[in-house]
């Protein structure tokens, strides 16, 4: 019987394992700190190159039509492309690990404001763009103070889902060593599956792109009243 | 460009091919992946998303699942999975990839049904048509352009995250990357890019011959428009 026993005792755990624990948390403020703060900076820095890049091909899709199909179609092939082929490949031709995770971010939320910006464009009425040009309006000018302000509230709606989706995307970077809250959770899986850290990690990363979207939207009211005052 | 050298060297290595862990053995266990998520993803997304289009009910809580599964990681399923009763192995993997399938077929789904013009039911309905003839013979016909769409979205998303399944040992082809990591990218790197232009060439691949079964089995008047 001994020798049915002894797999048994090797096979029972040694230490409890809890998916929440709050000393975990506490004995690991710094590390946590530090993977959130680098998450939040690599989503930021990603959204916002993404933004101006995806922006001025939608306002040059916009302006000039001929072009929108090839945008739209190159960005879309791009948003094909899965994260982690993206990084392998990007991986090792890029100087650092961490330009190869902004740019293949930024790869990602290009198609999402491209389109949403190009939508919300071609959506400013028709009357209206006549009577900017028979108020003398030019070209830049109207772009400028008539139809990307009327376009904002589509700009913005794609900014939040950009942001959102690459909260979530940060962590593949774990691959290169260089996915914030993804690399602590990877680093708690293959530290003999340590589940309060990945669970912590897990849900910072939900949390975070939770409240990431709630600060978007509350931004978006305040940079676009008009829309507010139209629905109350 | 040493790293693109030492991808030509591999990728041309016959033995990197058929070797066991090749790339022969990835690329059928990526399939397998990819086609036992994919069926178990349509069994539970059509069904719902059909019979709550056609009720025209739980429309904010599609919206808000296809949201919400936006913010989780695949990742952090594809990690706690395992280590929940499900256990390691093949099986973890599929149930984690049919998850994050479920949400655009879903939503596709119940788009599909609830944009049917109601005249067209009504007339349906005139001709005595029961219940499930209309399903059959006129509603989920009109649907089909938003079926495919939502089964190609489905199938890329699930040939892109099945290369994840390397993280938790779930093999595909992902795998190679992360074995190349693994080397560290001085020794490595020409595997990675390797393994890295695999996925995107098979995940491009089923994006075109997602369009293509799109193009077939959509009628010429129900083609959607580009945006």
């Amino acid at each position: 019987m001994s020798l049915l026993d002894g797999p048994r005792v090797l096979a029972a755990p040694a230490a409890e394992n809890p998916w929440l624990s709050w000393r975990y948390v506490r004995d690991n403020a710094e590390s946590i700190r530090t993977a959130l703060i680098e998450h939040v900076l690599l989503t930021a820095e990603s959204v916002l190159i993404a933004a101006v890049i995806g922006v001025t091909l939608a306002i040059l899709a916009y302006q000039v039509r001929r072009l929108s199909t090839p945008i739209l179609v190159s960005t879309g092939v791009l948003y094909t492309v899965p994260s982690l082929g993206l990084l392998a490949i990007l991986g090792p031709i890029m100087p650092s690990r961490r330009s190869a995770v902004v740019l293949a971010l930024v790869t990602y939320a290009l198609l999402v404001i491209v389109r949403s910006t190009l939508t919300a464009l071609l959506q400013v009425p028709g009357e209206v763009r006549e009577a900017a040009t028979a108020m003398g309006y030019g070209r830049f000018a109207r772009l400028w103070r008539v139809e990307l302000p009327l376009a904002l509230p589509g700009l913005l709606t794609g900014i939040r889902l950009a942001t959102v989706s690459t909260v979530a995307l940060v962590t593949v970077g774990a691959i290169v060593g260089k996915g914030a809250l993804g690399s602590l959770l990877m680093d708690g899986f293959t530290n003999n599956f340590y589940k309060a850290q990945i669970l912590t990690a897990a849900v910072l990363c939900v949390a975070l792109a939770l409240v990431l979207d709630l600060v978007l939207l509350l931004v978006g009211r305040v940079l676009t009243p008009w829309t507010r005052r139209r629905s109350a | 460009m040493n790293a693109f050298d030492q991808f030509v060297t591999w990728i041309n290595d016959p033995l990197n091919w058929t070797n066991p862990g090749g790339i022969l053995e990835r690329l059928g266990e990526h399939l397998f992946i990819m086609f036992a998520a994919l069926p178990l993803a349509l069994v539970v997304a059509w069904p719902l998303g059909v019979s709550l289009g056609r009720s025209s009910r739980g429309g904010t809580a599609v919206v808000v699942l296809s949201n919400l599964t936006q913010a989780v990681p695949v990742m952090a399923l594809l990690v706690i999975l395992p280590l929940t009763a499900l256990g390691f192995g093949k099986a973890t993997v599929i149930v984690a990839l049919a998850v994050f399938a479920v949400p655009p077929l879903l939503a596709t789904a119940y788009t599909g049904l609830r944009e049917i013009d109601p005249e067209v039911r009504d007339a349906a309905k005139g001709v005595g048509m029961s219940g499930w003839t209309r399903l059959w013979r006129v509603e989920l016909p009109l649907a089909v352009p938003y079926l495919a769409s939502g089964l190609r979205t489905a199938a890329v998303q699930v040939a892109a995250t099945a290369a994840l399944a390397s993280f938790v040992n779930g093999g595909g082809l992902g795998q190679i990357i992360a074995a190349g990591f693994g080397l560290g990218l001085a020794t490595g790197g020409g595997q990675v890019l390797a393994g890295g232009i695999l996925v995107v060439g098979l995940a491009l691949l089923v994006e075109g011959l997602g369009a293509l079964l799109q193009r077939l089995v959509t009628p010429k008047g129900l083609r959607l428009s580009k945006l």
